[in-house]
């Protein structure tokens, strides 16, 4: 997804689907693949970080798989 | 609290409904324990399960949640104080209750309830209700409670900041240890599953090219799209299926994909290690999405599939077995069930998963309550679904299925002669047929729970969708399913067990604790793979089939991890000066003590199931040069001595450690009761309202 997307909540009729199903999205990589919500992420960021760069999705990804099977937990039997 | 938003949560009205809820459960109950001589319909059972975890959750965990943990929905979260947007995130609670169910539901609560079938469906159904309302879901759910206290601390942190560091090293040892015997159990039952089946054995090899192109494709194609690659994924696979009965029947390439136990052991292990070796995003990463997509979708057609065929339950309430002769796991009833029936029921190892990710998403305390002890109950739920569809099946078939050849030997007229022979009458066309039906060669000796499950779903699923040839495809479907999520538990488990064993083999020689190095990862990953590939291997060529050996190893295991994580939650209970409410973790930890130690005592020490005395028995007979069956060759005898021998260690080791960690538990309560104040280790209070939501 381009950065462009992250407006805010109040938007538009047609938004609020799009809106909804950017939420189930959000919820089903975080129930099925363990990856953290981007939206929210990046509004962290630009909240608390504002002099780090935005990684693209792609990036947040890539890192986000990576750190998932460093070590710990695992899966249940 | 947090229940009032269902109206007034101690209303006449809530009240009555309650009153209903336990009136249909007792009702469902008795009919499910009483009713004697006719089948009972799983409608009952299911009704009863429902019931009983309702009750359970409306008024035990509320107790819990109130008195015990004293959650407190004005607390700030390690998730709140934290948000870092990647580990600590503040989530709503059905997403944290989805992630920690499917990082919790395994294979295990699907294999412990069918092999406890063969004592009937009652005392499986028991332990798994009472079980799980009393211990299980209340280890998970206080781990939870604790480690939001603690900054979303691990199990092995909390152990030894509570109850000393010796504590934290037997932990350390306890997990590792669990870890091996899990990867090597539930390899066996992968193995047992696709042994002398060709059509199983395509699908489950075609995941892996498969896994590996929805690798690339979210590395170089399409970075992350996560939904679309698992759908396509989905689709290839049951495509699998379906040709893997081609590949099957096809003169040339039918054979190609035939292996023995002991070939697939081999299969197995060198896939482990190459699992564990490449680039986690080429072939782990994938082959999780796809098996986490496969087990949420078979759980939900599995539960539609009973409520909609509504089966009755051809095993009897209770065998004759529960007298300890049963043929498809050794023991009493006590302590055995116990054993066998671990997650479902209780499992050490969700303290694991509930001091790992899931504690760092919890916006409120308050929400620990479903996400804990909901999510457990979940987990139940599933395991009494596993044991409807395994005693839905002729016990027959059930009793073919899962004894060893050396029992019942290897053709269907042995078989069906022994079986009837034990009350259970069956003809060996009935067996013929069936494995004629679901496209294997045979049906005998499968044991590991995998293949029976495979039979019961199949037919489950059948009469919903029926046709030609369906129930073969329904049969392989499920074999897909569970080797599948256990593969992934065997990539995944052997990648943490390689990282634990760096770090443990490091302390002597550094070099090997670089996880980025080429070299110390091939050595961490061939250590790791050799110890549980030691027991994978012996448990496949056992002539005794390994399983009936493996299980139990691994239920005590299990249940020891399980006590150890709840004498933690009571000495946290007594260290908070909430001594009155004690007996919540204690009894189920006491529970465990007794049960794990009275398993290995008798592995130790009984004359018939013992591990010393099977040793010492084909001991004697190479030393009078005297073959003794199962056995066909003396180098098998020496097998079974060393394979017994080893198991006996093991399980002294188990007992040891639980030893200890009843010793430090103990002593740390000793301790705090001297104290006048509190003295567990909590972080110190932060009100919600003072963190600023962003």
């Amino acid at each position: 997804m381009k950065p462009a997307r992250a407006l805010p909540d109040t938007a538009p009729p047609e938004r609020d689907l799009r809106a909804l199903w950017r939420r189930a999205v959000s919820a089903g990589r975080r129930i099925f693949f363990s990856i953290p919500d981007y939206d929210a992420y990046i509004a962290h960021l630009r909240a608390h970080h504002p002099e780090r760069a935005v990684p693209s999705y792609e990036q947040f990804f890539s890192e986000r798989q990576a750190a998932r099977y460093k070590g710990g937990g695992g899966r249940c039997c | 609290m947090n229940t009032a938003v269902a109206g007034h949560p101690s209303g006449p009205v809530s009240k009555l409904v309650w009153a209903a809820v336990a009136v249909v459960g007792a009702i469902c109950l008795g009919v499910v324990a009483l009713r004697r001589g006719e089948p009972v319909n799983a409608i009952w059972l299911l009704a009863a399960a429902l019931s009983v975890f309702a009750i359970g959750y409306r008024f035990y965990s509320k107790l819990i949640a109130d008195k015990v943990l004293r959650l407190d929905a004005t607390r700030a979260t390690p998730a709140v104080l934290r948000n870092d947007g990647l580990d600590y995130v503040p989530t709503e609670k059905w997403i944290v209750y989805g992630h920690h169910f499917a990082a919790i539901a395994g294979a295990g609560p699907l294999v412990g309830p069918v092999l406890a079938a063969q004592m009937g469906y009652l005392p499986g159904t028991l332990w798994i209700l009472f079980g799980v309302v009393f211990a299980g879901a209340v280890q998970d759910f206080m781990i939870l409670g604790l480690s939001l206290r603690r900054d979303g601390r691990s199990l092995g942190h909390m152990l030894r900041a509570e109850l000393g560091p010796a504590a934290g090293v037997v932990c350390m040892i306890g997990v590792l240890v669990l870890m091996m015997i899990v990867l090597a159990v539930l390899a066996l039952v992968v193995v047992k599953a696709l042994a002398i089946s060709p059509w199983g054995t395509f699908t489950v090899a075609a995941t892996i090219p498969i896994a590996i192109f929805m690798g690339l494709y979210l590395r170089f194609f399409r970075p992350g799209r996560v939904l679309e690659v698992s759908i396509i994924g989905l689709v290839l696979l049951l495509f699998s299926i379906w040709f893997g009965g081609k590949v099957a029947a096809d003169p040339t390439w039918g054979p190609m994909f035939t292996f023995n136990a002991a070939q697939l052991a081999w299969l197995v292990i060198g896939y482990g290690f190459f699992a564990s070796v490449l680039p986690v995003w080429l072939l782990l990463a994938p082959r999780d999405y796809l098996s986490t997509f496969l087990k949420i979708g078979t759980i939900a057609l599995l539960a539609i599939a009973i409520v909609f065929t509504m089966p009755q339950l051809q095993m009897p309430a209770v065998t004759k077995f529960i007298d300890g002769t049963g043929p498809v796991f050794a023991g009493n009833l006590f302590p055995f069930l116990f054993i066998t029936i671990a997650c479902g029921a209780v499992s050490g190892w969700h303290s694991i998963i509930a001091s790992g990710t899931t504690p760092k998403l919890l916006a409120n305390e308050r929400e620990a309550r479903l996400v804990g002890y909901g999510g457990m109950l979940t987990e139940a739920f599933v395991a009494i679904m596993a044991l409807i569809a395994a005693c839905a099946l002729h016990p027959g078939v059930y009793f073919a299925m899962n004894s060893p050849g050396a029992i019942i030997g290897t053709d269907v007229q042995a078989a069906a002669t022994a079986i009837s022979q034990w009350g259970f009458v069956v003809t060996p066309d009935q067996l013929t047929q069936v494995a004629k039906e679901i496209g294997e060669s045979t049906i005998l000796s499968r044991a590991g729970g995998a293949p029976t499950l495979a039979v019961g779903m199949a037919q489950l699923l059948h009469q919903i969708l029926p046709g030609e040839g369906m129930l073969a495809f329904w049969y392989h479907y499920a074999i897909l399913f569970e080797a599948l999520f256990i593969l992934t538990t065997v990539d995944a488990g052997t990648r943490v067990g390689r990282f634990m064993i760096q770090e443990l083999v490091g302390l002597a020689v550094p070099s090997l604790q670089k996880t980025e190095s080429w070299a110390a990862n091939i050595i961490g990953s061939a250590i790791c793979v050799a110890i549980w590939g030691y027991f994978l291997y012996s448990g496949a060529v056992d002539p005794l089939g390994g399983i009936n050996t493996l299980w139990p190893l691994f239920g005590i295991a299990n249940q020891m991890l399980a006590a150890i994580a709840l004498i933690l939650c009571a000495v946290v209970v007594v260290k908070l000066k909430r001594e009155k409410y004690f007996w919540v973790p204690a009894v189920p930890a006491c529970w465990l003590v007794i049960c794990t130690l009275a398993a290995g005592w008798q592995k130790l020490f009984d004359a018939k199931i013992g591990f010393p005395a099977a040793a010492s028995k084909y001991a004697n007979g190479i030393a009078q040069n005297k073959l003794i069956a199962p056995a066909k060759t003396m180098e098998e005898m020496q097998r079974i001595v060393t394979n017994n021998n080893v198991d006996a260690a093991l399980t002294g080791l188990f007992m040891l450690l639980v030893v200890a960690a009843v010793a430090f538990g103990v002593n740390a309560m000793l301790k705090a009761r001297r104290q006048a104040k509190p003295s567990a280790n909590e972080e110190p209070y932060v009100a919600l309202a003072s963190v600023a939501t962003s």
